[in-house]
């Protein structure tokens, strides 16, 4: 670690302190993920260390590298782009996977899908979009569970 | 004392990072469920980036941010195929 | 200009990935922008929905209120792990009937939405509008339906429609 010399001592202070937050942040979601008890509760965790997590140890990194060259080096920008957006295509795609799996094993503690179903006038809309071949008589507040695969 | 403040916090956050990596491992081995296995693997995948990143810092050099990048788009490619994989592999109907 | 470039902003933050990842040179800029064009191009055969930017103005605004209220949920999901095992913490989901309809704007929703550690986007249903959350500590689900609609929805409805 012999380039550390070559830092001044601002940036060797803002390149520690945001690289100890960074990391402290992942690790707290981390812990988070062992301590809390449901698998929704979980998805919140390591959000922790994607966003602000992420965040500190990029700029951290760019500190550091910017005082080295002593110009401005910012491509580690690029990473912080990234994980900002993919993290949530992951985690969408997780909790709908979840979600459709519960239900499918009929699970009380997660939300029918009814309940995305708002009072008024969209029930009727929706519901002439399930096609002509259902049966009239269904009352519409009752909780369904519609088929999302073709199986 | 300037001169040593960098190796010892950069020495302190990899070990919270590899302590992360290990919350995470344990969870990917003993998850109840397979979404967690894969929330965490995920998690695993940044948390490893972020270690090449701080190792980068520690050795000045810059081809530790390529490891990093490489390292953030498999993550993602491979989190949204086995998400894809929990919601239509699934033959429980 | 439309034939040639299709997606202009697609192209320039190609170009941009490009010269970030390479060198600032004229050489790496020739290069960049062949490859970005072409990039572009091929990407007019899948026809993406061109996102239209009304207001680009309120865009600084909302990624620093955004920026900020991530800082401020990373420390009380930090609180709340450092807490322990609390009893009276309440976790719960939120149903939020939205007028965005934007799919872009929808996008960065998400994103926000997402990125903020108490709060994550768990289904939203395109025929009504209703977006579903989880929400980490609930205490009051007429307040998270308000923040959500007030503080991100009508500024991205101000950016995107």
């Amino acid at each position: 670690m012999t380039h550390a010399m070559d830092l001044p001592a601002w940036a060797a202070v803002l390149t520690a302190l945001l690289v100890v937050l960074g990391a402290g942040l992942t690790l707290l979601g981390a812990i988070g993920t062992l301590q809390f008890g449901s698998f929704f509760e979980r998805v919140h965790a390591p959000t922790l260390g994607t966003s602000w997590g992420t965040g500190a140890i990029v700029l951290a990194s760019i500190v550091c590298f910017s005082a080295l060259g002593l110009r401005p080096v910012v491509h580690e920008l690029l990473i912080g782009v990234f994980i900002t957006a993919t993290t949530p295509v992951t985690l969408m795609l997780l909790a709908r996977a979840a979600l459709y799996r519960d239900r499918t094993e009929g699970d009380a503690n997660v939300p029918p899908r009814s309940l995305l179903r708002s009072p008024g006038g969209s029930l009727s809309r929706d519901r002439s979009s399930d096609g002509p071949g259902e049966s009239p008589s269904r009352d519409p507040q009752t909780p369904e569970v519609r088929p999302m695969t073709p199986i | 004392m300037t001169a040593n403040i960098l190796p010892w916090s950069v020495t302190a956050a990899q070990i919270m990072l590899v302590a992360a990596m290990g919350c995470y491992a344990y969870r990917v081995v003993r998850g109840p469920r397979a979404q967690d296995r894969v929330l965490c693997l995920d998690a695993m995948y940044v948390s490893a980036m972020l270690l090449a990143l701080t190792v980068g810092i520690r050795t000045g050099s810059q081809v530790y941010f390529e490891a990093a990048l490489i390292l953030a788009v498999l993550g993602f490619v491979s989190s949204v195929a086995l998400a894809k994989f929990l919601m239509r592999g699934e033959v429980i109907e | 200009m439309n034939r040639v470039l299709p997606y202009p902003l697609l192209t320039a933050a190609l170009l941009l990935t490009w010269l970030l990842l390479t060198s600032f040179s004229p050489g790496q800029f020739l290069l960049g922008a062949v490859i970005a064009v072409a990039a572009s191009r091929a990407m007019a055969a899948l026809q993406p929905s061109k996102p239209r930017l009304r207001r680009w103005q309120f865009i600084p605004r909302l990624a620093g209120i955004v920026a900020l209220d991530i800082l401020r949920s990373n420390m009380a999901v930090a609180s709340i792990i450092l807490g322990g095992r609390r009893r009276d913490r309440v976790a719960g989901f939120v149903a939020i009937p939205l007028d965005l309809r934007d799919k872009t704007g929808l996008a960065v929703l998400a994103c926000i939405v997402t990125s903020t550690p108490g709060t994550a986007w768990i289904e939203y249903a395109h025929d009504t509008g209703v977006l579903l959350i989880h929400v980490l500590d609930l205490v009051d689900k007429d307040e998270w339906i308000a923040l959500i609609k007030n503080r991100y929805e009508a500024s991205l409805m101000e950016i995107f429609e």
